[in-house]
């Protein structure tokens, strides 16, 4: 494991829609180191959904490089890809995205399924344990649609967690949640980075920027500003504000 | 991922959409359904007709009036009269593989007994001809060659002659009248059953042909002479001796064609089987179309599931699923639907032939190969057919799956 978890160098994303080129990316340089906390901010069309998608191996970049855990990634193929999001990565989605109709266990079960290193595991084993890191140790059977907003995402995080991977990447983690179960989701954000979980969100939302160690900012595909979160609100204290104020 | 946890993917989805899997499902099933039953007639055809004709004597050879060319115009076959006794006579002396000749001098006639009356085939016949069709008697023995020397009023009855005329009692040393004349009855024929024309073999009475030619027919016409070779192996040899005694015998020389037909029962055999494999395999290929047709709505079904779970292969290519991982996960749905639908439809189609040959009295018959056939290749229908949208999955880009709604 490498110190530096993502590291760009210059990449630029052109998408060329019939005679226009859309410049989605233009010579972003990024360094994640481990054990932060990144929240990367923009409106829509700034770039910061094709920044997660490159930092999440779903898309390479038109030029530059982008090291992810000590592993040049730009210029691999399908294939490569695919074995480097199933061994360093952990994807949490606005969406969810969970498997219907499966349950939770099996959920998690899914990315150890892919795995290709060979690697002996009791995979119900880790699964399980996952979901208790999550707080999820008494709804092992249940499927998604028995379970609320909140539990679904932590089902998401238990997934994205269970390989250990070297970054867990969160696209609008909480698009989709109540205020109260948003600040529940970062919580277990942190206190999981707090273990040493190495994190990057994406998010348009202050508030659960404010939650991170650091934000960037992005517009119009490029880096506006990076900087260290001054005031970094604490979201486990913030839950216990609101538990009063409802009292 | 290993074949079980693919399989075990794979029955979940089909049970998510339980009503849907099971009506594509059913096209397999009629098909692999249709095609074991046309089989199973097809094969029971097949070995009923084999029975027939081994019911028709051992090592037979058969020899008719063949096609005759009169100043370049041919007739058809038995459109004259060329065969005579001394054909006959020549044959059984001259013939090396031959071990049995009889004429069939053949009349129709109405039989009056005691019991009743009838109206059957007279076959004029030689001793011989008890060995050669391989038929033994029931109760009392054949004529013996004394009583064809001596052309005595003599006869044996078919089953269902004794049937008719003798109801219930022993036709055996009594007497019946054949066309004014009076014959003793000194057997009764074994029941060989139905021809393979459908005609019933036991309605006839055999007398000896002398006593045929001279008595009940005018003129010694002679539309069949059946001969035994020694053993199965000589009859090639026999048949080529027969044919050049004849054609000796009728002066037929260099290029002419032959006024007599030489066959035998492998002849008749392999013609028969023939007609009957042609029938299956035509019938089995209508059948199969079904098949294909149920591969079709597998493909049909795929398509919509893979458009249908554009997400979870999104997710599962997120994960780090390879496009390979989700193309086999497609595949093995759509085999496994194959397999098991070929499956139900097996024991479908097993059900529907023993209804079947229930029904009609055929023998149908269900070979193990047949059943490996069948299943295999409703597996290979689900390859097939499944790939293609199983390809479409395996394409997928991840980033866009993930975003369909």
């Amino acid at each position: 494991m490498s110190e530096v978890v993502i590291q760009t160098d210059k990449i630029t994303k052109t998408y060329v829609t019939g005679t226009n080129e859309v410049h989605a990316l233009r010579d972003v340089d990024l360094k994640v180191t481990r054990g932060e906390l990144v929240a990367i901010m923009g409106t829509s069309g700034s770039g910061k959904s094709t920044l997660m998608n490159m930092l999440g191996c779903l898309d390479t970049p038109t030029s530059g490089s982008y090291t992810l855990d000590g592993v040049r990634v730009d210029g691999l193929g399908k294939n490569e890809l695919a074995a480097i999001r199933s061994q360093k990565l952990g994807f949490v989605f606005q969406g969810f995205n969970l498997l219907a109709r499966t349950s939770a266990v099996a959920n998690v079960e899914l990315p150890m399924l892919y795995d290709r290193s060979g690697r002996k595991r009791d995979i119900r084993a880790l699964a399980v344990s996952a979901l208790e890191r999550v707080g999820l140790g008494d709804r092992l059977d249940h499927e998604p649609s028995e379970l609320s907003g909140g539990q679904q995402q932590r089902v998401a995080i238990a997934r994205a967690l269970v390989t250990e991977p070297a970054l867990v990447l969160a696209d609008e983690p909480t698009g989709n949640l109540d205020s109260r179960t948003s600040v529940e989701v970062m919580a277990l954000f942190q206190q999981l980075n707090a273990q040493g979980t190495t994190i990057v969100v994406v998010t348009h939302e202050p508030d659960i920027a404010a939650y991170a160690t650091r934000i960037v900012r992005m517009r119009d595909g490029r880096i506006l500003s990076d900087e260290p979160v001054a005031d970094r609100h604490d979201a486990a204290r913030d839950l216990e504000e609101l538990d009063r104020s409802a009292a | 991922m290993n074949l079980a946890i693919l399989i075990r993917l794979a029955m979940q989805s089909i049970l998510k959409n339980r009503t849907r899997a099971m009506l594509t499902m059913l096209g397999i099933v009629i098909g692999v359904a249709a095609v074991i039953v046309m089989v199973a007639v097809g094969y029971g055809a097949r070995s009923r007709i084999r029975e027939q004709i081994n019911n028709l004597g051992t090592n037979m050879i058969v020899i008719t009036p063949g096609a005759s060319t009169t100043g370049g115009v041919s007739q058809g076959a038995q459109a004259f009269a060329t065969l005579t006794l001394e054909d006959a006579e020549k044959i059984r002396s001259q013939s090396q593989t031959v071990v049995a000749v009889s004429p069939v001098i053949v009349g129709r006639s109405q039989v009056i007994a005691p019991g009743g009356n009838w109206r059957t085939a007279i076959n004029g016949v030689d001793t011989d001809y008890q060995v050669i069709r391989d038929w033994q008697t029931d109760s009392g023995a054949f004529f013996g060659p004394e009583d064809v020397r001596a052309a005595r009023s003599v006869a044996v009855l078919g089953r269902t002659v004794a049937q008719r005329i003798f109801a219930g009692s022993d036709p055996v040393g009594q007497e019946i009248q054949i066309a004014a004349l009076r014959f003793k009855v000194t057997g009764v024929l074994a029941p060989k059953g139905q021809t393979a024309s459908g005609s019933d073999s036991d309605d006839v009475i055999l007398v000896p042909y002398t006593t045929a030619a001279t008595r009940l027919t005018g003129r010694p016409r002679i539309p069949q002479i059946l001969a035994s070779a020694a053993s199965a192996g000589d009859i090639p040899a026999a048949q080529q001796e027969i044919s050049t005694l004849l054609r000796e015998s009728h002066h037929i020389s260099g290029d002419d064609d032959d006024d007599f037909t030489v066959r035998n029962q492998t002849d008749l055999a392999t013609a028969a089987e023939s007609s009957t494999r042609v029938m299956t395999l035509l019938m089995a290929a209508i059948a199969s179309i079904s098949l294909l047709v149920g591969g079709i709505g597998i493909m049909n079904i795929m398509l919509v599931s893979v458009t249908e779970r554009t997400r979870e292969i999104g997710i599962r290519l997120a994960i780090g699923a390879r496009g390979s991982d989700v193309l086999i996960q497609f595949l093995v749905e759509s085999i496994v639907m194959g397999i098991l639908g070929g499956v139900v439809g097996l024991a479908f189609g097993f059900a529907s032939a023993k209804v079947l040959a229930h029904f009609t009295g055929w023998e149908t018959v269900i070979s193990p190969l047949v059943m490996i056939v069948a299943v295999g290749f409703s597996g290979a229908v689900g390859v097939f057919f499944g790939f293609y949208p199983a390809r479409k999955a395996a394409a997928l880009n991840p980033i866009e799956a993930l975003r369909y709604e």
